[in-house]
């Protein structure tokens, strides 16, 4: 090998990736100056959910896949209920419907905040994390926080916690929250959305890196409303699917390098769920507010760059808010907060948007209402295949640059998709064969 | 530069769902005083720069269930002057220590086309089995008041004040009408370590022992009362191997459910 320049590049190496939820890290191998190797490399330990769902009763299920992720157990709990309810043959009341919006919102709410401000800004902003940020900062950072904290506040006044509530159940609610309880946070909520309103103008000046790429965008979407709770699978090259079929157009692999399964199109291609797939695709069922920012900030679809993602985010921010504060006006719940069935043996799948992703979920359950068979697929492990096929066309034009430029900048590309690690990896752990 | 004599703390993930880590950043109000106060020297899921150990508490969320975990909770270990396990991954096993009364690699085989490229110790343990632990936080998701209270005690050198009560206690205080009683839920609130507020039965059903076992209580006379409620005869069993279904004391009265059930 000669000293010249390109043999400076070096690989790039990130045994632990920061600001993401669980355990992964980035490989690029570089040799003679040419990628030579990608790999989003996954560490986080299996922890055998689809093993111990078996033999447990359907209504124990909620509260165990919360479990998966901390970050989003609602959307597990509101995956887990569809497919159940699904399976039982059960219709929930429009109250019932209504208050699940509502939850799914809070969470979407929380889990917004928290990207936007402390995991993918940032890197926008070149500071290390948050805490870094508010000593430059502090005006960001106190009202990200206060922006956060109002979604936690309203799951908690719904789930009794934020973190791995405790209301939801097959057929509906334990209970109905309190109407008070509900409406003692339109002030802050109402605070909040004008925030969002303002994170969106300051989310369209963040230096994104200039990249774009094409790729599929997959996500759920219902007629009457932005697709979160449940709908069909839609995607940009003109798939539109019921739940049921999910699984014959969405396939998924074992890849060596990676702890977690590898989802692809049955045609073998890669796709995107999350926030700018959701965005991209049904854009016009968000809200009025939106609507006028869309118009305003003269927003082109699709947005093809990744980075995006927190834009995109920000959309959906504003219309959370708008939508939780609209549902708390309206909430005037009717008739049982659960419908009452007798548990019984069926098959059936479920999908809602967590906030990183469309999540499919699938049970088969036995007689008396126990689980025989469970099937969970997680937006990250979708997303994986994303993330490299971006890194193969986004590490070339970075590589060059200096090596802590470059590391910071491929990391950044992975942290823009929100993986949430610990979601991706709950069933398998694919081992390393460098580590081995 | 951080001021030198700053108390730094890390915060390390385990086999875990994240969410004691996020109780951490749900502290919308401490946070940023919190981050003043004490060097957060190591916490990868809130910030990319990492400070060198040894560091003065080391907060440890999940629990350990790969030979690699069990390796660096030692290292681990070694760098921390104060070791808090917080949440139930790491002070019963969690949710995934489900997995240590069956047989783990029949889970893989019917799942996996290649069983053996997983890799995982037998069982899903807490972080007392491996290394000695300091102090431990209970709890899934862990109490945010629990660990701001923790770290504020040692930064003031007293003992941090926890609750030493049972769910069920917290119930009579609340107000809350008993589920058991009222409506005929089975309920692990008068076995259950307080720590949520009694969070279920104040929505309308039975505790499931997210705090784990509370110390000295008697499941010898929960249990026959919770079985006496049973709709299938493995219910009792099932809600005691929740989340701190690992903790010896909720392991115990399952596994004797269980072989008694076997014996029928």
């Amino acid at each position: 090998m000669s000293a010249s320049k390109t043999t400076e590049i070096r690989s790039i190496e990130v045994p632990a990736l920061a600001r993401v939820e669980g355990e992964g890290g980035l490989y690029i191998g570089v040799k003679d100056g040419k990628i030579t190797e990608i790999k989003v490399n996954i560490y986080e330990p299996p922890r055998f959910f689809e093993g111990f769902l078996r033999g447990r009763s359907l209504f124990e299920v909620p509260d165990i896949t919360a479990r998966i992720c901390g970050i989003c157990p609602v959307a597990y709990q509101m995956s887990s209920v569809n497919a159940l309810e699904a399976s039982q043959g059960i219709a929930i009341t429009p109250s019932i419907r209504a208050l699940r919006r509502l939850m799914y919102h809070a969470e979407w709410i929380e889990s917004h905040a928290l990207h936007i401000y402390l995991l993918q800004a940032p890197d926008l902003l070149g500071q290390e994390s948050a805490i870094s940020l508010a000593a430059v900062a502090p005006e960001v950072v106190t009202k990200a926080l206060r922006m956060k904290k109002v979604g936690n506040s309203l799951l908690r006044a719904i789930g009794g916690r934020s973190v791995h509530p405790v209301s939801t159940t097959v057929g509906g609610f334990y209970r109905w929250p309190e109407k008070e309880a509900l409406q003692a946070l339109l002030p802050e909520l109402e605070w909040s959305a004008a925030a969002a309103v303002e994170a969106v103008r300051w989310a369209a000046t963040l230096p994104y890196p200039d990249f774009e790429v094409d790729a599929e965008y997959v996500a759920i979407r219902r007629p009457d409303e932005y697709g979160m709770l449940d709908g069909r699978v839609v995607s940009s090259s003109g798939v539109d699917i019921p739940v049921t079929d999910y699984e014959k157009h969405y396939l998924e692999d074992q890849v060596e390098h990676c702890n977690s399964l590898h989802s692809h199109t049955k045609e073998g291609g890669s796709y995107m769920v999350g926030p700018l797939a959701r965005f991209n695709l049904n854009h016009s069922q968000l809200g009025k507010t939106s609507q006028s920012l869309i118009k305003e900030l003269k927003v082109q679809f699709p947005i093809r760059n990744p980075f995006k993602n927190l834009f995109a985010r920000s959309f959906e921010l504003v219309d959370a808010y708008e939508d939780a504060i609209r549902l708390i006006r309206e909430y005037n719940p009717q008739g049982p907060s659960r419908i009452q069935f007798e548990p019984h043996a069926g098959e059936g799948c479920g999908v809602s948007e967590a906030p990183r992703g469309l999540l499919f979920h699938k049970y088969t359950v036995g007689d008396g209402g126990l689980i025989q068979k469970a099937r969970i697929v997680p937006p990250t492990s979708q997303n994986f295949a994303r993330m490299e096929a971006d890194l193969w066309k986004f590490a070339p034009t970075v590589i060059t640059k200096p090596h802590d430029e470059a590391t910071l900048a491929c990391e950044h590309l992975v942290r823009s998709y929100d993986p949430c690690i610990s979601c991706s990896v709950h069933f398998v752990r694919w081992e390393n064969k460098d580590a081995a | 530069m951080p001021a030198p004599c700053k108390t730094t703390v890390a915060v390390f993930k385990f086999s875990s769902c994240d969410g004691c880590q996020l109780q951490i950043l749900n502290m919308e109000d401490e946070l940023l005083a919190l981050a003043t106060e004490v060097e957060i020297a190591n916490f990868l899921e809130a910030r990319r720069r990492v400070l060198p150990g040894p560091y003065d508490v080391v907060l440890v969320e999940g629990s350990v269930s790969t030979p690699h975990e069990a390796e660096l909770i030692k290292q681990i270990r070694g760098q921390a002057k104060l070791l808090i396990a917080i949440g139930a991954c790491a002070t019963a096993g969690g949710i995934q220590a489900l997995r240590n009364r069956a047989d783990v690699d029949e889970y893989a085989r019917a799942v996996y086309p290649h069983p053996e490229y997983l890799h995982y110790l037998p069982k899903a343990t807490p972080i007392s089995e491996l290394v000695p632990v300091d102090m431990e936080l209970y709890g899934c998701p862990v109490s945010r008041a629990e660990v701001l209270e923790a770290i504020t005690a040692l930064l003031h050198n007293r003992k941090p004040n926890l609750p030493q009560h049972s769910v069920c206690l917290e119930c009579k205080r609340k107000g809350t009408v008993c589920v058991m009683v009222a409506k005929n839920m089975l309920c692990l609130g008068p076995a259950t370590r307080s720590g949520c507020g009694a969070l279920c039965p104040s929505c309308g059903r039975g505790c499931y022992g997210c705090f784990g076992p509370q110390p000295g209580m008697d499941l010898n006379t929960l249990v026959p009362t919770l079985r006496a409620m049973e709709t299938d005869p493995r219910e009792t069993a099932r809600l005691l191997s929740h989340v701190s279904g690992f903790a010896p004391a909720f392991a115990k009265a399952a596994g004797e459910i269980i072989a008694e059930e076997k014996k029928k």
